[in-house]
């Protein structure tokens, strides 16, 4: 359990687009364990996806490394050739995507398709590959394997598609498997199952997952650990109960307060955020959320505020927390003169 | 269910769409099949559902933007639409709606596809004024947008521009600003906040809300998400595969649902609270909702229930009242408590 997997620090991606610099992630740095589930939450565009496909070696042109180092399973991502990622993709790091109806080839059949990334990343024949298939299809929950392995993607059903992404996924048994919104574009009762299938699967096999979602109620109940992202930073890290019952940061508070509960007794008026999510091409200096944020105050505006442990497991970027824990030390100091 | 301050109902309403095949042979989709609900004056009626299930189906057909194969619609007393199939009813009956779309109108789902791009924000929303010829001069015509735009929280500067410069959560007060330049009494609120980002989700649902207390406007808020719709809403029905299933209050429909897909489809749910999710009992339900093309005999939820026994196969259970105001079609409610 206690085997570092991933190290990433001081990330900077950006995207050179014609109309100016995007910025998609701005001093990133996070670490996984062996076998940790992380969560990464936050809006469209805050740069949740961008981090884990900068993993992969997803963010061709215009996207580019400018900075950081990323660490995964004794690679050094950053200096990674196209070659290099090639055997590492699918073999010790996958991904589902989100949308099960264009993520597979359409002129494949599932067979052919699971079978494909068996051959790539070992040296079975093309019988044992379909075998292995067979094998991943069961896994997955998936009736009659046999039939399935001869269909196409359209003759299955949306939750189905998502069962063989996932088991394309764990063709190889990865280390770490990035799941980009896998239930988004799934119905609740399905995103049950899929989700139920994750966790069943991740007790089997031991791997770590990066879940990224917009859903908070999706990562309540399957991750750890939580990575709150704004505009390409992680505003605050700690462990699921310390997001969800000590946010400190206002972006996180405000993403809770904005879902309206289904428990909720009586009718409460939903707290929503203020104001419009950032425009990534003119950042604000400071901090990206002080546009939007109800505490701002004179220096949130002008300079990036740092980071604030607040125990092990749990920090945040917030001049608040940074002015509180100074005030506490300073008060301690006074007491010990 | 004749009570005096009922808005619109629904009697046995009905939307089949051909969908190929000839003679005998020729196939339906039977998106709506025998729903009757009544909405009151000034309350909220929700409803929710799996994609597929007919709620949008159900959204339109009440507008008569699809003109429904079978029942009845009555508008404020007056019927809109008799298919004259009905036993009591005396014959066809459809009248012109031009007067009606002045009382009813729609917020669609998806606010990028439903402005027209070559417009500007203005005559978007004014030309629901110049067809009903509600202005009296340019002047009258240009206070009524701007006092439009207002009314959703944009501004007079917005008028002259195109949709492309606005955010989701804009485009989405245009759409709403748009339904409400006729002065409409009814609303059919079509997945309204779905395409948008959590943060923008509540200010848009707490604009629904003082909306509705400054106007008197009633909604038919149609949403898959289900704690959104409990949020909105006095009553909730839910539907599957083209049934009303269960309608009732919104506290007791979510405290205490009788229809067993109703109790699934509440603890499908993810909820966004660690302990509250680590605690609760998942019922996944097996498999994937069936082609409405070929809709299962009797229940239509059977092949997925797991109280189903051979009376569900047999016929198909009765609509009816369980308790003062909760509604549901179901044989087993005994087996299921």
């Amino acid at each position: 359990m206690s085997e570092l997997l991933l190290d990433i620090q001081h990330e900077r991606l950006s995207f050179f687009t014609p109309a100016g610099e995007v910025k998609a992630l701005n001093d990133v740095s996070f670490a996984m364990q062996q076998g940790d589930v992380l969560g990464i939450v936050g809006e469209s565009g805050s740069g949740k996806s961008v981090t884990a496909y900068s993993l992969m070696g997803l963010t061709a042109y215009p996207g580019r490394l400018i900075g950081g180092t990323l660490h995964f399973n004794g690679h050094e991502v950053e200096k990674m050739s196209e070659k290099e990622f090639r055997k590492m993709r699918g073999n010790e790091v996958s991904i589902i995507f989100q949308d099960p109806m264009t993520s597979l080839n359409p002129v494949y059949t599932i067979g052919n398709q699971i079978a494909e990334v068996v051959q790539l990343h070992t040296d079975k024949n093309r019988k044992e590959a379909y075998a292995r298939a067979r094998e991943l299809l069961e896994l997955v929950g998936i009736n009659e394997p046999d039939r399935r392995l001869k269909q196409y993607p359209h003759e299955l059903s949306g939750g189905m598609r998502q069962r063989v992404m996932i088991a394309i996924a764990l063709a190889c048994e990865p280390k770490l498997l990035i799941a980009d919104e896998p239930t988004t574009a799934l119905d609740v009762t399905i995103q049950a199952q899929i989700l139920e299938l994750m966790m069943e699967l991740r007790k089997k096999l031991g791997m770590s997952i990066i879940m990224i979602t917009h859903d908070l109620g999706v990562v309540a109940s399957m991750c750890e650990k939580i990575a709150v992202m704004y505009a390409g930073r992680i505003v605050e890290y700690g462990t699921t109960d310390e997001i969800f019952y000590e946010p400190r940061h206002e972006y996180t508070r405000g993403l809770i307060n904005s879902i309206p509960k289904l428990n909720a007794e009586e009718k409460e008026r939903l707290v929503p955020i203020e104001g419009t999510p950032v425009d990534m091409l003119n950042p604000p200096a400071g901090c990206p959320f002080a546009p939007r944020c109800p505490k701002c105050m004179k220096i949130c505006l002008r300079e990036m505020p740092p980071k604030t442990e607040l125990s092990e497991t749990h920090y945040t970027h917030c001049w608040l927390e940074q002015k509180q824990q100074f005030e506490a030390a300073s008060g301690k100091e006074a007491a010990a003169e | 269910m004749s009570e005096q301050n009922i808005l619109v109902e629904a009697q046995h309403l009905q939307q089949y769409f051909p969908a190929g095949g000839f003679g005998k042979r020729k196939k339906y989709v039977q998106a709506v099949d025998d729903v009757s609900f009544a909405i009151r004056r000034g309350e909220t009626l929700g409803l929710v559902g799996e994609s597929g299930c007919g709620k949008t189906t159900t959204g339109r057909s009440l507008l008569r933007l699809y003109e429904p194969t079978d029942g009845r619609i009555l508008y404020d007393g007056e019927v809109i639409f008799d298919s004259g199939k009905l036993p009591d009813s005396k014959g066809r009956v459809a009248v012109d709606m031009l007067p009606y779309r002045r009382k009813m109108q729609i917020v669609f789902q998806d606010p990028y596809a439903s402005l027209d791009p070559r417009m500007t924000v203005g005559d978007i929303v004014g030309e629901a004024i110049d067809i009903h010829k509600l202005a009296e001069n340019e002047t009258d015509r240009h206070d009524r947008i701007i006092h439009l735009l207002d009314l959703v929280g944009l501004n007079s500067e917005h008028a002259n521009r195109y949709p492309h410069e606005f955010s989701g959560g804009q485009r989405q007060r245009v759409g709403i600003a748009r339904a409400l330049a006729v002065h409409p009494e009814f609303i059919v609120c079509d997945e309204p906040v779905s395409a948008l980002d959590v943060s923008i989700q509540a200010q848009v649902v707490n604009m629904f809300e003082d909306l509705q207390a400054n106007l008197g406007l009633t909604y038919l808020f149609i949403a898959h998400d289900l704690s959104v719709v409990k949020h909105i809403s006095s009553r909730i029905g839910v539907m599957y595969l083209g049934k009303l299933v269960e309608l009732a209050d919104s506290y007791e429909l979510i405290g205490h649902s009788v229809h067993p897909y109703t109790r699934s489809l509440i603890s499908a749910i993810p909820v966004a609270d660690p302990k509250t999710a680590r605690a609760s009992q998942r019922i996944v339900l097996q498999g994937d909702v069936p082609s409405p093309l070929d809709p299962p005999s009797g229940c239509r939820f059977r092949t997925r229930c797991p109280y189903a026994t051979e009376q569900c196969a047999a016929e198909c259970p009765e609509f009816r009242e369980v308790s003062p105001g909760h509604w549901a079609a179901c044989h087993n409610l005994d087996a299921v408590k």
